[in-house]
């Protein structure tokens, strides 16, 4: 489904502190399987994921979407694209503070210009899923630490993406909370969605429902 | 299109909620604002309703009126420059004017005495503007006396209290007989203290004052067009001193504005990355950002401009009426009719909405074009 060929990515560049975050990746990434990028601090996996989700171009190299490359397209498109195919999961759960969870949840739906019954009937059902439908109306700021990842989850749905990615998505969690979380991950993949993590965290890398794990040092792939 | 209109509703709401949802620095903003609006609006308003009035009620007035002058000072004019002047090429009528001051030691306050052309009140009788009847507490009916120049008293009763609508001309204003005017000031019966001549033709006025000045060498003819300029520089001259006294408080708000408008708190930068990441494009956060600047600053200058317009036309200017009006002892209550100029609105708009609007999108544009890729480091 996603196809890298050679993907570099350097940040400075032409400058003193230049420096080579990925250094020529070669990877295809199957469509509805759970992969996760492991690695450690510094190695390249939040650049590469960036990569993949049309956050950031890469330096050099290609990235093919279903046979079609997006590595030179202008950011307008690239912002289609990453509306239409990626929900993102970060790892700080970047929620807007201030708006309540289902407000939260429907924001990336919002230039896409739904009708607005149907977008809330999409939102509280996702909400509701994840059984956050009695928060909806709560301020962000106000949910516990897993709640605020399910709203970020419902947030990252709420497009209905092929893809999910997710930064480090049990970094803030405790080990009960990064259970709950793998049993999402599991729902996800019943529903066909192709999801792409990263984590050093052994409860994610050696979980069942991981499908495959590629290792990262140095921006480069090791395994 | 329908799509379009949604995503233009979610924009908007959007925007609504991000204001409420910084509602002390936003509030804050809204009350600086639309007080400066209303001080500026205010000032204009009043400004171009009374100079508007004061040409209206020029319009009526004769196009020449001439006075004598005995050592550089006004005198009175004897009955016979009446003849002289009419014989003049292009007076259409002339008439011998009688009017004057008094000051009225009971309410420490400037009268103006004068001779009616129509409808003067019989002898012993007189007419007073609203000023007077509120200062002397009189209406119609009542006896007012007035101690003249030469010590004697006159009584005179009240016929009637001039209409309100003429009040910016008549708040001082006693009308009286012609033989009461004479006996109290003691004015011999063949003198006036001017003349006033109606001028059938515009083009001809200049000429016909030049005319009187080359005949009657001690005569001083004033222009009702000189008037009117007089009025308006006096008017522009004191809204100019508002206008600078209103100058710190403008520089004062462009400073706060400026500061508000310009600069993006860290929790905004963070936003507008999280909403960059979401998949907004860089046009829709613009959008969105321009669409909470325009909405403060509409508000203000709407919210602004219409407690300003009650300031000045539902009550009477009051807090200008000291610097603006500024007339004699005994100030007109007037009620100014409601003009708008719309020039003027369009300046007061572009030099407040456009340049706050414009402040607030330069930093909004600067952090809306950085990667999204920002937010996932953060």
């Amino acid at each position: 489904m996603i196809e890298l060929t050679g993907i570099r990515k350097a940040f400075n560049q032409g400058r003193e502190n230049e420096y080579w975050a990925l250094n020529g990746i070669d990877i295809a990434i199957d469509a509805e399987k759970v992969t996760v990028l492991r690695g450690p601090s510094g190695s390249g996996k939040t650049t590469l994921l960036t990569i993949v989700g049309c956050l950031s171009r890469p330096t050099a190299g290609r990235v093919r979407l279903k046979d079609q490359d997006i590595s030179g397209l202008p950011e307008r498109f690239l912002t289609e694209i990453r509306r239409q195919t990626f929900g993102f999961v970060f790892q700080q759960f970047n929620l807007v503070r201030g708006l309540a969870a289902i407000d939260n949840v429907m924001l990336p739906a919002y230039p896409c210009g739904l009708p607005h019954g149907e977008l809330r009937g999409r939102a509280e059902e996702l909400l509701a899923m994840l059984r956050l439908g009695h928060r909806r109306d709560s301020r962000v700021e106000w949910l516990s630490g897993g709640e605020q990842q399910r709203v970020a989850i419902a947030r990252a749905l709420i497009n209905r993406p092929q893809v999910v990615i997710a930064d480090e998505p049990t970094a803030n969690l405790d080990t009960a909370l990064s259970r709950e979380f793998l049993g999402i991950l599991e729902m996800l993949r019943e529903q066909g969605k192709t999801v792409l993590l990263t984590s050093h965290d052994p409860l994610v890398v050696e979980a069942s429902v991981v499908d495959r794990v590629i290792g990262l040092r140095d921006g480069r792939i090791i395994d | 299109m329908a799509a379009w209109v949604a995503k233009q509703r979610y924009l908007i709401d959007y925007t609504v909620a991000s204001l409420l949802r910084r509602k002390g620095k936003n509030l804050g903003l809204l009350v600086v604002y639309t007080l400066l609006i209303f001080m500026l609006a205010s000032v204009m308003l009043f400004s171009h309703a009374v100079r508007r009035e004061a040409a209206q009620l020029l319009e009526g007035a004769p196009e020449v009126v001439v006075q004598r002058m005995v050592a550089g000072r006004h005198d009175l004019v004897p009955g016979d420059y009446l003849e002289k002047m009419g014989r003049i090429r292009g007076v259409q009528a002339q008439r011998g004017r009688l009017w004057g001051y008094y000051y009225d030691p009971v309410v420490f306050a400037n009268y103006t005495f004068m001779v009616p052309v129509a409808e003067a009140p019989q002898a012993g009788h007189i007419a007073i503007g609203e000023g007077i009847a509120r200062a002397r507490r009189a209406g119609p009916g009542d006896v007012i006396s007035f101690r003249s120049y030469s010590g004697r008293l006159f009584e005179l009763t009240v016929d009637k209290v001039l209409p309100a609508e003429s009040e910016i001309v008549s708040a001082d204003l006693v009308l009286l007989s012609e033989s009461d005017f004479r006996a109290f000031f003691g004015i011999a019966p063949n003198l006036y203290t001017d003349i006033s001549l109606r001028v059938a033709n515009p083009k001809e006025v200049r000429k016909v004052a030049q005319k009187i000045a080359d005949e009657l060498p001690d005569a001083r003819p004033i222009l009702r067009e000189e008037i009117l300029r007089t009025y308006e520089s006096i008017f522009s001259w004191r809204e100019g001193i508002v206008l600078v006294l209103l100058a710190g408080a403008i520089l004062a708000f462009a400073i706060l504005a400026w500061e508000k408008a310009a600069g993006l708190s860290a929790e905004e930068k963070r936003e507008i990355g999280i909403l960059k990441a979401i998949g907004w494009e860089t046009s829709d956060v613009i959008k969105m950002k321009f669409w909470e600047g325009a909405l403060i600053s509409l508000a203000a200058f709407l919210l602004g401009y219409a407690a300003a317009y009650l300031h000045i036309f539902r009550f009477s200017a009051a807090f200008l009426e000291p610097v603006l009006k500024g007339w004699s002892v005994l100030y007109p209550h007037f009620d100014l009719a409601p003009s708008i100029d719309g020039l003027q609105v369009a300046t007061l708009f572009f030099f407040t909405v456009f340049p706050y609007t414009v402040a607030t999108i330069v930093p909004i544009w600067r952090a809306a074009i950085t990667d999204p890729d920002a937010v996932m480091r953060a």
